[in-house]
């Protein structure tokens, strides 16, 4: 807290003013670039759409009850493929991203210069890139189905099973690795013998928290073309047949309410 | 008698649970794979558009598109200031009508109610909503991340004022401090901290998502993405991709020193 003389009578003050002068600055700035932004977007809005907005909303939701219950027979066959590609894209990710870890993790790395580097930069990669953005490259490539839906999933997950495999493979003890290492194991053996069970409780906790990601994931791949439920959702909207849109959030908020369940379950299992 | 070996615990000590599962994942295994239905002859076409892809990584176009690149970006960045703006305002009452020692249950019950919905559903969905209702461009945009803004700060910041010292607040309710004074005296010098690097966290996933609701119609980045992928044009598409790289890392970056400085 500083202190000031006035007449030489101690005047405190909560901050100093360059203190004071910075936070208003710092303010200054964030209403700048918030009214900029605003100005942006206002730009760039038909405001006479929102006008009616709560009318279209009133007319949306009166269209959307109640939800078409028939359109349920239709929607199993998708919705088994979505559960595909959300299970099926986790185990292609966790092939890949297993040894990636050991790649990555500081205390397993080969000695070969670049190799680490490498290995962090296609975590970083995977991890940046939504698994919509990965769907929409990849239907363009291998064309529109659950094929490209399950290697979007694979692509986005690698990156995070690596990221959180490798800091576990980082956060293991040590000690059971140099008894082993000293009791002649090759390095391989070291990998399996001493890491591996230790890191084996993180690895199932991971894996079946990004299923459930996944399978949240998985719902809406369809919208690019990559097989599942989110092709029904994106048909059943470019027709305006709300009444079945809203039986496909219904299903999608049930096997998403599910999936987290389980996921909760076998997490508290494991650890 | 037959010298004893050592073998390694199994992962499941129970062997029926374990024989159970495994039989299970397999038959799964089994179904699933067999209903995909795959265009292989598709699949090996499109190869050689992945090498065109892979190519195009190397050798990016940041040029004959520029405008709309940067046009998008500058969409995507306005979307996710004024949408996490929106949301952090409107996240403080939610958050604080879901905290069971400062609400009545009905209001609690609401809170979190309302903080669930909109935690359940993906942005892109909401987003689907939003356009139909607002109409194409960057504020159904902003409506989409505020909304999930506001179920994503609410609930962290809930449990933070839950888990809050229950002696300061009732220091200033036995002095006859009103809610807003509780509020003001008693909770907020101990979130505010905490409601900052959620703020930061959120404005950071505001970016990444905004990238991909243009794909809905919700404006942003992910329109120009969208388009330069229809049209086939890699090395535009490229281009986009390793910026938005470059941008959700250096705002994890920043966010990350930001909150660490909090701390």
């Amino acid at each position: 807290m500083p202190v000031y003389f006035d007449d030489g009578q101690p005047v405190w003050r909560r901050r100093s003013p360059r203190a004071v002068l910075l936070t208003w600055l710092g303010w200054f700035v964030a209403v700048a670039v918030l009214v900029t932004s605003w100005m942006f977007v206002s730009e760039r809005t038909i405001w006479i759409f929102v006008t009616d907005a709560p009318s279209q909303g009133a007319d949306l939701v009166s269209r959307m009850l109640p939800p078409d219950w028939a359109y349920t027979a239709t929607l199993l066959r998708p919705l088994w493929d979505t559960i595909n590609i959300a299970t099926l894209g986790t185990l292609l990710a966790l092939v890949f991203a297993t040894p990636l870890a050991f790649l990555a993790a500081r205390n397993t790395t080969p000695a070969l210069p670049g190799v680490r580097a490498a290995a962090l930069l296609i975590i970083v990669a995977s991890r940046s890139i939504n698994s919509l953005i990965w769907a929409l490259l990849l239907v363009t490539i291998i064309g529109p189905g659950v094929l490209a839906g399950i290697l979007a999933i694979a692509l986005r997950s690698i990156g995070f099973i690596g990221k959180l495999l490798y800091e576990a493979i980082e956060e293991s003890d040590h000690r059971p690795v140099e008894a082993i290492v000293a009791s002649g194991a090759s390095p391989g053996q070291m990998r399996l013998y001493a890491i591996a069970p230790q890191i084996a409780p993180a690895f199932a906790g991971i894996s079946v928290y990004r299923w459930d990601i996944n399978i949240r994931e998985a719902t809406i791949l369809g919208l690019v073309g990559a097989g599942g439920i989110g092709l029904e959702l994106i048909a059943s909207v470019n027709v305006l047949a709300w009444g079945r849109v809203s039986m496909i959030f219904l299903l999608i908020l049930a096997t998403v309410l599910l999936s987290e369940w389980v996921s909760a379950r076998v997490r508290a299992a494991v650890t | 008698m037959t010298a004893r070996t050592w073998r390694r615990p199994p992962l499941i000590a129970d062997a029926r649970l374990r024989w159970g599962l495994s039989v299970a994942v397999v038959v799964y295994l089994l179904l699933a794979v067999s209903s995909l239905e795959v265009n292989w002859q598709r699949v090996l076409d499109g190869l050689e558009r992945g090498a065109d892809f892979a190519r195009a990584l190397i050798t990016p176009d940041f040029t004959s598109r520029s405008e709309d690149i940067l046009d998008g970006f500058l969409e995507s960045l306005a979307m996710t200031f004024v949408s996490t703006a929106i949301g952090l305002l409107l996240a403080i009452p939610v958050a604080v009508g879901a905290a069971r020692n400062l609400s009545p249950l009905p209001v609690y019950l609401l809170c979190r109610g309302f903080i669930a919905v909109s935690r359940s559903f993906q942005e892109i969905i909401i987003a689907i909503l939003f356009v139909a209702m607002l109409g194409f461009g960057p504020l159904a945009g902003v409506a989409t991340l505020a909304f999930a803004s506001i179920g994503f700060i609410a609930k962290l910041l809930a449990e933070d004022i839950e888990a809050m010292d229950p002696r300061p607040l009732e220091a200033i309710r036995a002095t006859g401090g009103s809610l807003a004074k509780t509020l003001h005296w008693g909770v907020m010098p101990i979130v505010l901290p905490r409601l900052v690097g959620v703020a930061m966290y959120r404005l950071d996933i505001n970016f990444r998502e905004s990238a991909i609701i243009g794909i809905v119609g919700a404006g942003g980045i992910g329109a120009t993405l969208n388009t330069a992928f229809d049209r086939y044009e890699y090395d535009t598409a490229a281009a986009i991709l390793l910026l938005i790289i470059v941008i959700v890392l250096a705002s994890e970056y920043a966010s990350g020193f930001i909150r660490g400085r909090l701390r």
